[in-house]
């Protein structure tokens, strides 16, 4: 990597990730790639963040969908940990929580492949500084 | 949105379920079978909305919806007008509260979204270990505005005017603190993060370094350049594995893309950042005792002045900011120090993450703006009390805060009111308690906390404090006098005036705050030998009611020390010299025939 030495070249991470994310959203298939987010601070690893983010891993592999699973920091939702953003293409994230691998099969087979929520959805309830 | 068309979400958090969501779900459920719409829509129990206050909540997708105060009986309507004619039901929509028009979509309800994210604005969004993703999030570009576009003396202007305060518990105005470390002698100076979190219950740093990390170094680097120090050293305590684990990354990360490391940006600044263990003694987050633990030495504080502005780490200048405090400084860079101030009350600027804990719903990390009351964030953020038990105190501060009552509910939270209130803001620990709690047993396991933590330096810390325990253990045990309190509060007030550091200085603070607010608590213990929570142990026996008791031999067969003797159908009887108050027999008991006195 080389060295970042001018605003230019912070634009141009920033300008490339916001690309590879635009990228995602308006690919052909719609399932083309669906994001994924574990909670993975000491609190949700703990509560069994881990297992959930391997098992969604080798799922959605061993199940064909194209998606990204990343890990994260903590949501703030300590009472409902382990907890998993989904975001569909061109849809508002959403957050599951008091997510076990039975819930983490039925994200997976019902949410993802049909757009039919599920039980353990945790609406948002904070602003962020974007929002202003 | 695939087979269904519409989803209906029903809030299930525990302050809509008691006023009857699960109701109004089946009811939901009920007419859309007799409406054959069960391909058609599907009804899904959520988490709390944090709108408790106006519950139940009903929200419909995909058109967001968003109804308040429903009643089981609005379903017919929601699933007829709604569902099938199309029709939204007004008379249920979230009205705006000053326009009084309807809101429907939830995402604009922004009266009612108590939360604002500054600190955590990245945390459960961005991949921490992966750098590309802070940047896309304006990451750096604080750092590069100000080697760029600013002056150091002109950083520092615009943190003082944003009215920042230090987020570590005492609130010094952080402009400030770095205005002195800048005004000391150089090159050699040393910023330092205080990652030394504390306070038990309280993990808000703990959860920024793991969600957020680059954050604080960013704004490491911006202090560095601010106050002309070239290292930065994070003190961060071995408990914290995963915290370090990434807190490394980040650092490698930061010196590959040249964020961090020589003349960054290709300017003549230079920073490197490392990081110092501690080994998670609770004097260490006071800052004096901190820099003697990471040169090595033992960690006690020294009087202050010197103050590590002048003379700190290895004697050179030393600027000591909190976790949190550095979290906040890019956002104020990038929007300005107005925007900032425009946030919160006057004296106190912008948020505070709170650590939620104890006996209430909602048990997490929230960010809230200062000014805000202890009610909104306990009812209306935490979705209320556990259990639906009464609600009987909250612990702010930690060790070194106190206990706030009912009647602190609507104080809005800022640093000062918080003191005239005999608590603290402390780091943000946030600890719940309901009527199971004995206000004298709180006491004393803060008591027993500090003792354990003191160093031991000074004598008030070291022997008052452990007296101070002593005497509530007494209590606690029914031997206590009246003469006991006199002597309780004037040792709280000796010790508070002549301990060396904060830790000492504080320590009383949750003996005066429920002497102050449960004064009934320890007369009861005292007089009546009576411990109205059921807490402590000596002062409360169990017996079996010779009504209820059917004999099933249950409470016997659970009992650890045999202490329950009876033939089978016949009526148990407790034996009182046995009886360890284990409490198992009144867990185990199926006819209530187990009480307490």
């Amino acid at each position: 990597m080389a060295k970042i030495t001018s605003l230019d070249d912070l634009r141009k991470i920033k300008k490339n990730l916001e690309e590879q994310i635009s990228l995602r959203e308006k690919a052909e298939n719609p399932e083309s790639l669906v994001q994924i987010k574990v909670g993975m601070a000491t609190s949700g690893i703990a509560a069994g963040a881990k297992e959930i983010f391997t098992f969604l891993v080798d799922e959605l592999e061993k199940r064909n969908i194209p998606a990204i699973v990343t890990q994260t920091g903590d949501m703030g939702y300590s009472y409902a940990e382990p907890t998993v953003e989904v975001k569909l293409p061109g849809q508002e994230p959403v957050v599951f929580g008091w997510v076990t691998k039975e819930r983490a099969d039925e994200i997976i087979e019902k949410y993802i492949r049909n757009g039919e929520l599920v039980e353990g959805i945790i609406p948002q309830n904070y602003k962020t500084i974007d929002d202003k | 949105m695939g087979t269904y068309k519409y989803h209906i979400l029903v809030c299930g958090g525990t302050g809509c379920k008691s006023s009857q969501s699960a109701q109004i779900v089946q009811n939901l459920n009920e007419e859309i079978k007799a409406n054959n719409l069960e391909n058609f829509v599907k009804v899904v129990t959520t988490g709390c909305f944090g709108f408790c206050e106006r519950g139940p909540i009903v929200k419909v997708l995909p058109d967001n919806s968003f109804y308040n105060y429903v009643k089981p009986e609005d379903a017919k309507e929601i699933i007829n007008e709604h569902i099938i004619k199309g029709r939204r039901v007004e008379r249920l929509l979230f009205r705006d509260p000053v326009t009084n028009k309807p809101v429907t979509d939830s995402k604009h309800i922004n009266f009612y979204q108590k939360q604002l994210r500054i600190v955590l604005r990245n945390c459960g969004v961005i991949d921490p270990e992966n750098i590309e993703e802070y940047i896309a999030r304006d990451g750096y570009l604080a750092l590069y505005k100000c080697l760029n576009e600013l002056k150091p003396n002109e950083v520092i202007d615009i943190i003082k005017r944003s009215g920042l305060r230090g987020r570590g518990g005492a609130g010094f105005p952080t402009g400030v603190k770095w205005e002195i470390a800048a005004a000391s002698p150089g090159p050699e100076k040393y910023v330092v993060c205080n990652a030394d979190e504390g306070d038990p219950g309280a993990f808000m740093d703990r959860s920024v370094l793991e969600g957020d990390p680059h954050s604080v170094l960013e704004a490491m680097a911006i202090c560095g350049y601010a106050i002309g120090a070239p290292h930065g050293l994070i003190y961060i305590r071995a408990e914290y594995p995963m915290a370090i684990k990434r807190l490394k990354i980040a650092i490698k990360q930061a010196e590959e893309y040249g964020l961090l490391g020589k003349n960054i940006f290709g300017s003549d600044f230079s920073f490197d950042i490392e990081l110092r263990y501690g080994a998670g003694a609770f004097v260490c987050g006071e800052e004096t005792a901190l820099i003697h633990s990471m040169e090595g030495n033992r960690g006690e504080p020294t009087v202050k002045p010197p103050y590590p502005a002048v003379s700190g780490y290895k004697g050179k200048p030393t600027n000591v900011n909190n976790v949190e405090t550095f979290a906040n400084i890019s956002p104020i860079i990038l929007r300005g120090p107005e925007w900032f101030a425009s946030i919160g009350t006057e004296k106190s600027k912008g948020t505070k993450v709170f650590a939620l804990a104890g006996k209430i719903n909602n048990v997490g990390l929230i960010e809230v703006p200062m000014g805000i009351t202890l009610r909104e964030i306990i009812y209306e953020i935490g979705g209320g009390i556990k259990n639906g038990k009464k609600f009987k105190a909250v612990q702010t501060g930690g060790p070194s805060g106190g206990c706030l009552t009912e009647k602190h509910l609507d104080t809005p939270i800022e640093y000062e009111t918080l003191v005239a209130a005999g608590s603290m803001m402390g780091s943000g620990g946030m600890i719940v308690m309901d009527e199971d709690d004995c206000m004298v047993s709180v006491a004393k396991f803060y008591l027993d906390f500090t003792v354990e933590e003191s160093c031991g330096k000074c004598a008030p810390c070291r022997i008052g404090n452990k007296r101070l325990s002593e005497i509530l253990d007494k209590i606690t045990k029914g031997n206590g006098t009246m003469e006991d309190i006199e002597l309780l509060k004037n040792l709280c007030m000796v010790i508070k005036d002549t301990a060396l550091c904060g830790l000492g200085q504080t320590s009383p603070n949750p003996v005066q705050s429920t002497l102050e607010n449960f004064w009934d608590e320890y007369v009861e213990h005292i007089v009546d030998k009576k411990c109205r929570a059921n807490k402590c142990k000596d002062l409360i026996h169990y017996y079996i009611d010779p009504e209820n008791c059917t004999g099933c031999m249950a409470c016997a067969r659970k009992c650890p020390v045999n202490a329950i003797v009876g033939e089978r159908k016949q009526v148990h009887v407790i034996n009182q010299d046995l009886c360890t108050k284990c409490g198992t027999c009144l867990e185990t008991c199926k006819f209530n025939a187990v009480y307490i006195i």
